[in-house]
């Protein structure tokens, strides 16, 4: 799994850090390097570009993987430069970003460098392609492994639509249709019946609608989430 | 009767049926819908009020069919899911029913990238066999969604679309048993150009009884030049033009002619095709055309029951 991740058009970036004069700068050695989105090689030409514009750069670094909790050991380490810091400029996905907002001694800004794209896999060597929105009720067991959700234009549960055209969805003819892709893979496998029961609507609840949501890792049930069962319905709207 | 609406008796009654289509206006103007109407009037059945169709956005089909129901004409509702979640869904369809429209048409909707708002968040909580199966549930059962109850009635009498253009091929009739099993009443399909093609899937369609479950109705849409061909054939999703009708239009004196004529032929040929019930004409921005062709196919005059 990867974060696919883009830069920034520079002008919103000089807009964040416009009231900053001191900044740091931190990358990432994981998804990011591998996007040539915040490696160290794209950290230090936006150090360049800070500079160039006026801005002062107290430090940089590239965190093997600002995403988890090693993070905050890395800003311990790097603390004189960062404390020296106005913001932190983060070129790491957007997990990262608010990892080391969190993980900050001292509150300041941190805006991000890059867009947060999708969570893909590399299907073709450089290719990336979005697998999954963390729907919570996961349905690749009736769709032969390819997300309807994200792969699907308009997340249909029960089949191509009628723009599907040799192999190709509607929007776009570089874009493949994720049902003709299940419909090929349930037919080779002869388990095309399967594609005849009538998927019933999808919770959303428990999905990206259902409000935040978090979890407590147990050690008998694994996770449990806080927001599955809400103590009373409120009765505002 | 499920809604007792003029299209469900005149497809009950074994008779074959005539609808067209007609789209709301990109503004206020209801005169825009009772032109189309009064031209729509002794030539079909029932008119379908498109919802944001392509993706643009026009006058709400509710309000087109309110406006096309007091100018005398049945409508169609047309849902696309693609705007509304199942909350709003539901609420237009108890809306529909209170406003006395009977047909609603269960869609998935262009993509929003076809539109005039590119940028729109698509809606898609559900999807088009999960829209008819919740209106048959809301009839049916009378309850929401949810399992609530509905108090007063829901009739209505359930369409949906089906393209046997699409592909995979093979799963084409599959998909119509799906509506067909989520409870649909009538289908329209999308436009018929290559009859070869929709015989052939017909015939898996009747093979499977699903002629015996539900009405279809043939889409057409009427040619009105070799560039409107070339351009359903390049650029409109889920549409076939064989090369046969451009050439025919190519070596044509009065395109504008032939493109009747050839679809006149290919209704003649629809209506020899076992298990079809009826024609859908979609001749869009082209309405005065469709008294004289439905003349012309013989389906003159229209049944008053
Ligand atoms: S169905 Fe849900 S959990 Fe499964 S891949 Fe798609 S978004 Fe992810
Ligand atoms: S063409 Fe295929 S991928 Fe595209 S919206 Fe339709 S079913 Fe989904």
């Amino acid at each position: 799994m990867k974060t696919i991740t883009q830069q920034k058009p520079i002008e919103e970036i000089m807009q964040y850090v416009d009231r900053c004069k001191w900044i740091h700068i931190i990358g990432c050695g994981t998804c990011a390097t591998l996007c040539h989105t915040g490696g160290k090689s794209e950290v230090v030409e936006m150090k360049q570009r800070l500079e160039a514009s006026g801005k002062k750069v107290t430090g940089w670094m590239v965190i093997p993987t600002a995403c988890d909790e090693l993070t905050a050991d890395a800003l311990r380490q790097e603390a004189e430069a960062v404390d020296k810091a106005d913001c932190i400029l983060a070129m790491t996905c957007a997990i990262g970003v608010q990892n080391i907002a969190i993980h900050l001694k001292d509150v300041k800004p941190v805006y991000p460098g890059l867009n947060t794209m999708f969570i893909g896999i590399e299907d073709k060597p450089g290719h990336f392609t979005e697998v999954c929105l963390q729907c919570a009720s996961c349905v690749l067991g009736r769709t032969a492994c390819v997300c309807p959700l994200v792969r699907c234009a308009k997340s249909l549960f029960n089949g191509p639509c009628g723009g599907s055209s040799d192999g190709k969805c509607e929007i776009s003819p570089d874009v493949p249709c994720a049902w003709q892709i299940i419909y090929d893979r349930l037919v080779e496998t002869g388990r095309l019946d399967e594609m005849e029961a009538i998927e019933p609507v999808k919770d959303w609840g428990v999905s990206v609608s259902g409000g935040p949501r978090q979890g407590d890792v147990d050690a008998e049930c694994g996770i449990v989430l806080s927001s599955a069962e809400p103590e009373a319905t409120s009765t505002k709207s | 009767m499920k809604a007792g609406t003029n299209l469900e008796k005149i497809l009950e009654s074994g008779r074959f049926a005539v609808t067209a289509e007609a789209g709301p206006p990109k503004g206020t103007s209801a005169a825009v819908i009772q032109r189309k109407a009064e031209l729509l009037r002794h030539c079909c059945d029932a008119v379908n009020i498109t919802d944001n169709q392509t993706a643009i956005v026009r006058m709400s089909s509710l309000a087109g069919c309110v406006i096309t129901k007091q100018a005398g004409v049945e409508p169609v509702m047309q849902m696309v899911v693609r705007d509304r979640n199942r909350l709003a869904l539901q609420a237009d369809i108890l809306g529909a029913i209170a406003l006395g429209i009977g047909n609603i048409l269960c869609l998935s909707g262009d993509h929003q990238k076809f539109g005039n708002h590119p940028q729109a968040k698509g809606v898609f909580d559900i999807d088009s066999i999960q829209l008819i199966q919740m209106m048959k549930k809301m009839r049916d059962e009378k309850k929401f969604l949810n399992g609530e109850e509905i108090s007063g009635d829901v009739p209505i009498y359930i369409g949906a679309a089906a393209n046997p253009f699409a592909d995979p091929f093979e799963y084409r009739v599959k998909r119509l048993a799906k509506k067909v099993k989520a409870g649909v009443d009538f289908i329209q399909t999308q436009a018929v150009y290559d009859v070869p093609r929709f015989a052939k899937y017909m015939k898996m369609a009747c093979d499977m009884g699903l002629d015996k479950k539900v009405h279809i109705l043939a889409g057409v849409i009427p040619i009105k030049s070799l560039g409107m061909a070339r351009y359903m054939r390049d650029y409109v999703s889920g549409v076939t033009v064989p090369d046969e009708i451009i050439d025919r239009l190519k070596g044509a004196e009065k395109a504008k002619e032939e493109g009747v004529n050839i679809i006149l032929e290919i209704i003649e040929q629809i209506k020899e095709i076992p298990g079809i019930h009826g024609i859908h004409i979609m001749a869009v921005g082209w309405e005065d055309i469709v008294s004289e062709m439905v003349e012309r196919a013989g389906l003159m005059p229209r049944p008053v029951l």
